[in-house]
């Protein structure tokens, strides 16, 4: 089973896409320009902090908005190893999925989670915080496939011969 | 087991005789829409990460821009080339200029009982025709032109049914923003909306395109009416014909079941940050204002301009006031310029822009500054949505943003 640690950021309920990455800086030629801009509306100062391996940890309907994809591949670019939120919003689950960043819902670590502290995860099993377990869902099979292959595309070469 | 429409439709695009709420299937899909948001996004996946790729069937492709038209940088100039220039060596449907890419595709494509996937998040707008539509990003977008299937996972339903008629002077983007300050901003995610009952029967396709197209700021992953007469009368004149009209059976499993009563809903407001934060919108009456938009893929049809420009004339746009009014559509304008809705908002000193996502997406024109503040027909609210971090956004109906630019102060039009 797989097992990471790392330190976490947290964020708050409703965590939009413009706030994950606002419409001016959409216009910005790569996803590498555009992460410094990561989360600045809320916080400006995050995205120079975050160190790859650090993990989110939001409150419900992270992700909601519009439908743009620069929102998880920032946060991939910023080194964030997974997002940890009591819920997704669903085009931005999709989107995080088909791009290999890892997403799990958990309903009360958030509320007991302080930022800095260390939490390690077992994927698909639980989250341990100061030696208390988090329990976690198994991601559907086809889900899986796709996070495995590391995104859809890589899925679709992989399924379909495309590549 | 009884199915709703929604997952009638997903069945048939599934090619099955039946599936049930949290069933993963692959469909066929009947049609995918991609704008300049993404599509550059896609086109450079298309050409750099797949090796011989091949679009599965272009009559299923619409390409169209409409997020920053006309372009306004170099940059947004170069997006908009490259999918320009994909549409046209693949012979994909591109439309630029023309409208804001939901309302072309209501007026031009959408038929009843079809799967569509956009690369836009109000896709779910389609459902106002009885379309199963919802919005992906631009991998899934990809993965279906190429492959011309998805996967879904079938998503519960909960019914909205309809009591009654709206009252004068209250309108559906009131009664959306009541039911989203109802539920919560995710209160159906995942979940399909379906709205019925002889309060449906008193929405026209526009109405319903305004319900459908906020689905998504509750979190749902699509919208839909019944195609009933209404729907099919606004498909025949338009020379289309339905996929397939479904109806829900008598048995189908509802998630959660809300009733609303149209006559008791009165004119609201939603306030910065979030789309459900709805309130009466007396309470927020007299929040000094900057700008104010009239327009959106929610907001911007020929009836919200005919609201907007009764409460327009004879009267000036407050002198400290931004007031931009944007057609969802070239149609919509021609037909605004025909009943003279549109001399009446110039004499008013609104400024009148060609048919674009505009400021609703806080791009391209009308970018709101540090600390101004926005009323707005558009989709949301967010914290820095129309421009600088600091600036707010509230949300009304058409008649309650005609009445405050002209106030230059949140109002409703009754207290003009």
């Amino acid at each position: 089973m797989e097992q990471f640690t790392g330190r976490v950021w947290t964020l708050g309920d409703d965590i939009d896409t413009d706030i994950i990455i606002p419409t001016e800086y959409l216009a910005l030629k790569t996803i590498e320009e555009m992460k410094q801009y990561g989360f600045s509306p809320l916080r400006p100062e995050l995205a120079a902090q975050i160190r790859p391996g650090d993990i989110l940890v939001a409150g419900k309907n992270f992700g909601c908005g519009s439908s743009r994809e620069q929102a998880p591949e920032v946060i991939k670019a910023l080194g964030i190893r997974c997002v940890i939120a009591k819920s997704f919003a669903r085009i931005f689950f999709r989107n995080a999925i088909n791009n290999g960043l890892l997403l799990i819902e958990q309903p009360d670590l958030y509320d007991d989670m302080k930022e800095g502290d260390t939490i390690a995860v077992t994927v698909n099993q639980d989250v341990d915080y100061q030696g208390k377990r988090y329990p976690i869902a198994s991601l559907p099979e086809n889900l899986v496939e796709i996070i495995n292959a590391g995104g859809l595309v890589k899925a679709m070469r992989r399924r379909n011969g495309i590549g | 087991m009884g199915m709703t429409i929604a997952e009638k439709i997903i069945a048939r695009a599934a090619g099955v005789d039946s599936v049930r709420a949290g069933d993963i299937h692959t469909v066929n899909l009947d049609r995918m829409m991609s704008n300049d948001g993404t599509t550059h996004l896609t086109v450079d996946m298309y050409y750099n990460k797949l090796k011989n790729p091949q679009i599965a069937d272009v009559k299923k492709m619409v390409f169209i821009v409409d997020h920053n038209v006309p372009s306004d940088s170099a940059k947004t100039a170069g997006s908009q080339k490259k999918m320009r220039d994909f549409a046209r060596e693949h012979g994909i449907d591109f439309w630029e200029g023309k409208g804001v890419c939901h309302q072309i595709m209501m007026e031009h494509y959408v038929c009843p009982g079809e799967l569509i996937f956009g690369a836009d998040s109000h896709t779910c707008t389609y459902g106002a025709l009885g379309a199963f539509g919802t919005g992906v990003g631009c991998t899934d977008l990809l993965y279906g032109m190429v492959t011309g299937t998805s996967w879904v996972l079938v998503p519960e339903t909960v019914r909205f049914h309809l009591a009654g008629r709206l009252p004068e002077g209250v309108y559906p983007r009131d009664l959306m923003l009541t039911i989203i300050g109802e539920i919560g901003a995710n209160g159906v995610n995942y979940q399909v909306m379906e709205f019925d009952g002889e309060g449906a029967k008193t929405l026209s396709v526009n109405d319903r395109m305004v319900l459908c197209n906020l689905a998504v700021e509750a979190g749902a992953k699509t919208a839909i009416f019944e195609a009933d007469e209404i729907a099919l009368e606004y498909l025949r004149a338009r020379g289309r014909k339905p996929k397939a009209v479904f109806h829900s059976d008598p048995d189908a499993i509802y998630a959660r079941e809300y009733t609303f009563d149209l006559s008791k809903i009165v004119p609201v407001a939603a306030k910065p940050d979030f789309v459900d934060a709805v309130v009466p919108a007396s309470e927020v009456c007299g929040v000094h204002i900057d700008e104010a938009f009239l327009g959106s893929c929610n907001n911007g049809r020929i009836d919200e301009l005919r609201v907007g420009a009764a409460i327009l004339k004879g009267r000036k746009v407050a002198e400290h006031v931004r007031f931009l009014v944007v057609p969802a559509s070239r149609e919509v304008y021609l037909q605004a310029m025909e009943e003279g809705l549109i001399q009446i908002f110039m004499e008013s000193g609104a400024i009148v822009m060609n048919p674009n996502c505009s400021v609703c997406w806080g791009s391209c024109q009308g970018v709101i500054g540090e600390n101004e503040v926005l009323i707005s027909t558009g989709t949301r609210n967010f914290k820095g949505r129309a421009g600088h971090p600091s600036s707010k956004v509230y949300l009304g109906s058409a008649a309650t943003v005609a009445a405050s630019a002209v106030k230059g102060e949140i109002c409703t039009a009754d207290m003009l």
